[in-house]
């Protein structure tokens, strides 16, 4: 009996490192997985970021990769479920570890990326996995950050009898090009990668919050008839873009306003926030991130140089 | 019985108050005979939650964690201090407090791994009263840990002091000032501890209102935030440990 129980304890590291992902079909030969609207954990084994994938006729399109090596190679086996094409080329939306810990499941098809992202990853890359080790555990076993292989060409091309179209903006990965979304003008499909969130608190450890509100501006004005987040379900219509613009137009001023007051960051943290945000995922803790990453500049322009000799 | 036994031990609650008797910490954090040792020894302590420290259950930049330290109902403070118990280095300030002073600060600090963050205030009858707050150091992940924010320009804007007043409800004056100063800890291969050791708060003439004896687990370019119960300009008068001084002006 007790030999039993060390082997089901045994079992268990294994049977916990597979994901359970159902891929979503939200328009003809284009799916997504979504992750649910948490912060990492143990229990949800980091599957907190969507990803999907396009059938072409050449081969799978595949956007972003997911937190682990073992969420990558989930995803294949699943991407195998609905279609016997191969997977042909891979796309990485920014440098954030949820959307490209996956790489080495696809590290024998090309791997897409902006130049920031692939910049980014190669400095970065390894202190962002140790983290996700940190907080998600075993699930992590064996992930390495696979720097993506090929630099990305935007633009508007014919991609195995799909019209898809490659667009850089940025704000959520950082400044300049740090975001690649992607557009499949038949279906109508907008992967708009951590530039849009819908129902889960955006995250800023990277923000450049100007450009993150050109983005949003630039999205608006895409012809795109499902949009998929880099968090929270899809929608079929611009919503979640208005969502993610209200929050990050609030939190900005919410924190000018409190710098204006003179209070210090660790007073900011635990400061009320509004109704309307409430059912967004993770807000709290998200809310409590960005003090940490947007505060500290803020704060700074409310001081004046009063050095003497 | 049963209920007679809830009342007596109520009551015996009642009697001690929010003050905690000594020596059963808390918080149970493995440093804290070491600190009680280090910081404490042969003094009265006691754990007492009006003691408060706001700091984030988990660190997003581990290099600098923003703290705060208020005290609700404590009378006749006279020194106030703040402790890291599992950090390399422990003591993060240390201050008087007194009628122009009020017992709150505003500080960032360094982490090393999962820790308590205390705040200690004695009150005249030399006890002294407790608080804290756990501070997780995993980190936050979508985060690039901050790998040492090492400012290649530091050497020329070492000693740049930024600051503003502001006047508050209740007469109080909020003081924030930014000092730009590597902080560093010596635990660093070939790079000796150079660390901000004193911050005086003085009024326009120069009489001292607080001296703050500063370590080098508060984080780079320390930001501090004091609460005054004076009006009218302060003046800042820093040293850091290699003799270097700093003085500044600010005007309400």
């Amino acid at each position: 009996m007790i030999r039993l129980l060390a082997l089901a304890l045994m079992l268990l590291p294994a049977a916990a490192q597979a994901y359970s992902l159902t891929p979503q079909q939200i328009a003809p030969g284009v799916y997504m997985f979504e992750g649910v609207t948490e912060h990492f954990t143990r229990d949800n084994m980091g599957d907190i970021a969507n990803t999907g994938f396009i059938v072409t006729e050449d081969g799978v399109l595949v956007f972003d990769t997911g937190p682990s090596r073992n969420y990558g190679q989930s995803m294949r086996l699943a991407i195998g479920m609905v279609t016997d094409k191969s997977v042909k080329a891979v796309y990485i939306s920014h440098h954030h570890p949820d959307h490209f810990l996956g790489n080495q499941a696809f590290a024998d098809v090309p791997i897409y990326a902006l130049e920031h992202t692939i910049e980014t990853i190669r400095r970065d890359g390894d202190a962002v996995t140790d983290n996700l080790y940190r907080l998600v555990g075993t699930p992590m076993s064996g992930t390495e950050p696979l720097e993506p292989s090929a630099l990305v060409t935007l633009g508007r091309e014919s991609i195995g009898g799909r019209d898809i179209e490659l667009i850089a903006a940025g704000g959520h990965g950082g400044a300049g090009h740090a975001d690649l979304m992607l557009l499949d003008h038949g279906s109508g499909v907008l992967f708009a990668g951590d530039l849009v969130f819908h129902d889960r608190t955006p995250t800023t450890p990277n923000a450049h919050l100007a450009e993150w509100h050109d983005a949003l501006n630039q999205i608006e004005q895409l012809d795109f008839r499902v949009l998929v987040p880099g968090h929270g379900p899809s929608a079929r219509s611009a919503d979640p873009v208005q969502q993610t613009r209200d929050y990050l137009l609030w939190l900005e001023d919410h924190l000018q306003q409190a710098a204006a007051r003179g209070l210090d960051a660790a007073e900011v943290l635990y400061l009320e926030l509004p109704e309307r945000f409430q059912h967004m995922g993770v807000l709290e803790q998200e809310y409590r991130r960005s003090v940490a990453h947007l505060y500290p500049e803020i704060e700074r322009a409310t001081l004046q140089d009063a050095r003497t000799p | 019985m049963k209920h007679l036994i809830g009342l007596v031990l109520g009551v015996c609650l009642c009697a001690v108050g929010t003050a905690q008797a000594a020596n059963e910490d808390p918080m149970r954090s493995p440093g804290w005979r070491i600190i009680e040792q280090r910081f404490f020894a042969d003094q009265t302590v006691v754990f007492d939650d009006r003691v408060q420290v706001l700091a984030p259950q988990s660190a997003e930049d581990t290099f600098a964690v923003p703290g705060f330290v208020r005290v609700d109902g404590i009378e006749d403070i006279e020194r106030l201090l703040v402790i890291i118990d599992l950090n390399p280095v422990q003591k993060v300030l240390e201050m008087d407090i007194n009628e122009a002073v009020m017992p709150s600060v505003g500080f960032r600090f360094k982490v090393q791994q999962r820790t308590p963050v205390r705040a200690a205030v004695q009150t005249s009858d030399g006890t002294w009263h407790l608080g804290g707050t756990w501070v997780n150091a995993a980190g936050g992940g979508c985060t690039a840990p901050s790998t040492a924010s090492a400012d290649p320009d530091w050497a020329k804007r070492l000693g740049e002091v930024d600051a503003a007043l502001w006047r508050r409800d209740g007469g109080v004056q909020r003081l924030k000032t930014r000092l730009v100063h590597p902080m560093d800890t010596g635990l660093v291969d070939n790079i000796p501890a150079f660390y901000l050791e004193t911050l005086e708060l003085q009024d326009e003439k120069g009489d001292v209102l607080s001296t703050v004896t500063i370590e080098s687990a508060m984080s780079e370019n320390p930001v501090l935030s004091f609460d005054l119960a004076v009006d009218g300009p302060v003046r800042l008068n820093g040293r850091d440990n290699q003799g270097n001084r700093f003085r500044a002006l600010v005007q309400p």
